[in-house]
């Protein structure tokens, strides 16, 4: 495939040198190679890799994807990570500058909370080894996933969860804050494992502090047990230079009810990939996203849900709105494996352009290997409703202010999915201040 | 001397390059209702629609004067703010824009203009909650989407609720009667005349006489073919129930 012209960009990997490798255990050092291995031979995408057609990475081949040295996280203070969205939920929150944890800035659940374990995966090696043993590098895909594969190699730190059988575990937040220089790497890795009958929400939060080229590319591997229900929510908002890379693996036990959601504001090029494997009956799983962009930013989404087993749902619900030349790709595929009978897949993704400039990529794909099955998929293009936008105005409502409404609202159908109730308060006074915003530098 | 409150001089206006209004003259004062009635595609429509500011069509020729100021060179938004009120004939629904939240901003946006102080969250619902009465809406339409989920009956109530909350100089009734049961129609009606005062007017687009039976008009006019081709009282719309509009509109060109 690529390997020749993305040589270049594979260049500058060594073997694993990952500063905790000297502790780490043997069966991890041997996964790394592995994994570095793997990203070799498959070599950095190109736009002619059929996942990755709209989405251009070259820019990545001069980056230095192994960890440097870690920055000094005292730079951050403790007020600035005050200033961050969703700062004043309470709760837990697990923070990592530059993908290294760090406890000084966290703040764990208390050790009283019974059947919920949050700590920093490094932590967890060690003190949960044989269930750190089991998931890890199990569900992320990395053999077809060039940037998980090298996050594999790479990877620094990241959350641990483990939520024990008919637990609950409230909201936890990961904070992930990137200080790097241009050109810079951090490789965020979580896993995250709700036993049979629990319920957990968390909240993946990207930002970076300064406005330099960096690169995030982080992981993290879902594995919801037995009719366990989990909210998953990762929130992008990194400076308009970085290139932001993810994936989310999702591996969903019968009768598990899975939500992810992924909100892309920032980053100059963002990647979520999210994989769902809804390998038990009776699975429903919901992937629901929005990207708001600006600029020359570039959003991309590209999911690919897995109907193993029968009498599972999978809904996928992606709205963009986007602003000046910025751009977004839709890439959704609905593989239904034989066997998978009474599937009932959707997936609708929505766009609103605001501007003649502004493009969108949306790529649907249906898979069906079963013969009873409803499939159902829909992208739409479009621009504000004008009969809406004079309703609004003939009542005495600006114009702006009524474009804003309107965006908002269709903002809304997506925010509106969030069940947890103050994450999804403050998703609403984000988007709001964002499209504000946009409005003043217009 | 009293001045009007509207006063459309040779109004000329079209569609798409296409003319519609071919020289309008109407004068409206405080206090008064005007009925302005007229087959399908006289134009009745496009009327309502250039005076409320719809980008869709241009103005070729003429002049509306509203209190003093030249309606046409305003935006929709300044012309609401002014006091200008239309009753669309088909209100589109808004999901996702809370109806409360909208009639808010917007009765704000109309008191700023008219110097008054604006109403906050619990002031506001309660001047809303009084409204609502008078159109016999259930409150809980007001926590919903802009008229999502609304039957054809409740629109058209909900216009006059806005009507109501936004207490306009000059109100524009679009076909307010059609699709409407009976019932509706006096509730509809009941409203609009329980919101007529001797410094506002109003204007009612209709095709039938039906809706002037519950909204008496001190005067009526007949448009045919974008002109008003007869003024009269309010007999003359019982005049046109009766005859029809094809014989007064061959009276009336006949006598042209």
């Amino acid at each position: 495939m690529n390997a020749i012209e993305t040589k270049s960009g594979v260049a500058g990997i060594s073997g694993p040198s990952n500063p905790a490798s000297n502790t780490e255990p043997m069966w991890l050092s041997q996964a790394r190679e592995n994994a570095i291995a793997r990203f070799k031979n498959a070599g950095i995408p190109t736009l002619r890799d059929e996942n990755w057609r709209f989405t251009n990475v070259a820019p990545l081949a001069d980056f230095e994807f192994e960890p440097s040295e870690r920055s000094d996280w005292r730079g951050v203070s403790k007020a600035a990570l005050r200033n961050l969205p969703f700062a004043g939920i309470p709760g837990s929150k697990l923070v990592f500058i530059d993908a290294i944890f760090t406890p000084e800035l966290s703040c764990l659940p208390p050790a009283s909370a019974s059947g919920v374990k949050a700590m920093n995966l490094v932590a967890a090696l060690t003190t949960q080894a044989g269930l750190v043993k089991k998931h890890l590098f199990e569900h992320a895909d990395a053999g077809k996933n060039a940037f998980a594969a090298l996050n594999g190699g790479y990877f620094q730190d990241g959350a641990f969860i483990h939520v024990a059988a008919n637990s609950v575990a409230d909201l936890i937040q990961l904070i992930f804050v990137s200080t790097k220089g241009d050109g810079e790497t951090t490789h965020p890795r979580n896993l995250i494992v709700a036993e049979r009958g629990s319920r957990l929400t968390v909240l993946e939060n990207f930002v970076s502090l300064g406005e330099a080229a960096h690169l995030t590319n982080s992981v993290t591997e879902i594995v919801a047990g037995e009719s366990a229900v989990v909210e998953h929510l990762k929130f992008q908002a990194e400076n308009p230079n970085a290139f932001h890379i993810a994936t989310l693996t999702a591996h969903c036990g019968r009768a598990s009810n899975v939500t992810a959601h992924s909100f892309a504001l920032g980053a100059k090029l963002s990647r979520t990939n999210i994989y769902a494997n809804l390998a038990g009956e009776g699975v429903e799983c919901v992937l629901n996203g929005l990207y708001l962009t600006r600029g020359s930013q570039l959003a991309d989404h590209f999911m690919i849900v897995n109907h193993v087993a029968p009498r599972c749902a999978s809904h996928e619900y992606f709205n963009g709105i986007l602003s000046e030349e910025s751009k977004g790709v839709f890439h959704g595929r609905i593989h239904v494996h034989p066997g998978a009978q009474k599937t009932d897949a959707k997936q609708t993704n929505k766009n609103l352009l605001l501007s003649e400039r502004a493009a969108v990529d949306a790529k649907p794909q249906l898979e069906i290997y079963a013969d009873d099955v409803k499939c159902t998929h829909g992208a739409t293009i479009g621009q504000l409703n004008d009969e809406a936008v004079f309703y609004l105005r003939s009542r005495g409502v600006p114009l702006e202010k009524a474009r804003r409404m309107l965006v908002h609202a269709f903002a809304g159908e997506i925010i509106n999915r969030v069940r947890c109730s103050p994450v999804r308060e403050e998703l609403d006074r984000l988007v709001w201040r964002q499209l504000e915003e946009a409005e003043k530098t217009k | 001397m009293r001045e009007p409150i509207l006063a459309i001089q040779n109004l000329k206006a079209g569609v798409e390059g296409r003319l519609i209004l071919k020289g309008i003259n109407l004068t409206i004062y405080p206090g008064e209702v005007h009925a302005i009635m007229g087959p399908n595609g006289s134009g009745k429509s496009t009327l309502a629609s250039v005076l409320a500011g719809r980008d869709r069509y241009s103005v070729n020729a003429g002049e509306v004067i509203f209190g003093r100021k030249d309606l046409l060179a305003l935006a929709p938004e300044e012309r609401a703010r002014e006091g200008v009120f239309l009753a669309f004939q088909y209100p589109v629904e808004i999901p996702g824009v809370n109806s409360t939240y909208f009639l808010k901003t917007a009765c704000n946006e109309v008191r700023k203009q008219r110097g008054l102080p604006e109403l906050d969250a619990v002031e506001f619902l309660g001047f809303v909650k009084e409204r609502v009465k008078l159109l016999e809406l259930k409150e809980d339409l007001l926590k919903r989407s802009v008229n999502e989920g609304f039957s054809g009956g409740e629109k058209k109530r909900n216009e006059i609720f806005q009507m109501a909350v936004l207490e306009p100089k000059l109100a524009i009734l679009d076909e307010t009667d059609s699709g409407l049961d009976i019932d509706a129609l006096k509730i509809v009606a009941q409203g609009v005349n329980a919101l007529k005062r001797a410094d506002n007017a109003q204007l009612v687009i209709t095709h039938y006489q039906r809706l002037l039976d519950f909204i008496v008009p001190d005067f009526v006019h007949v448009l045919c073919e974008g002109r008003i081709v007869k003024s009269g009282g309010k007999e003359l719309a019982l005049e046109l129930e009766q005859k029809g509009y094809e014989e007064i509109i061959e009276q009336t060109t006949l006598a042209i």
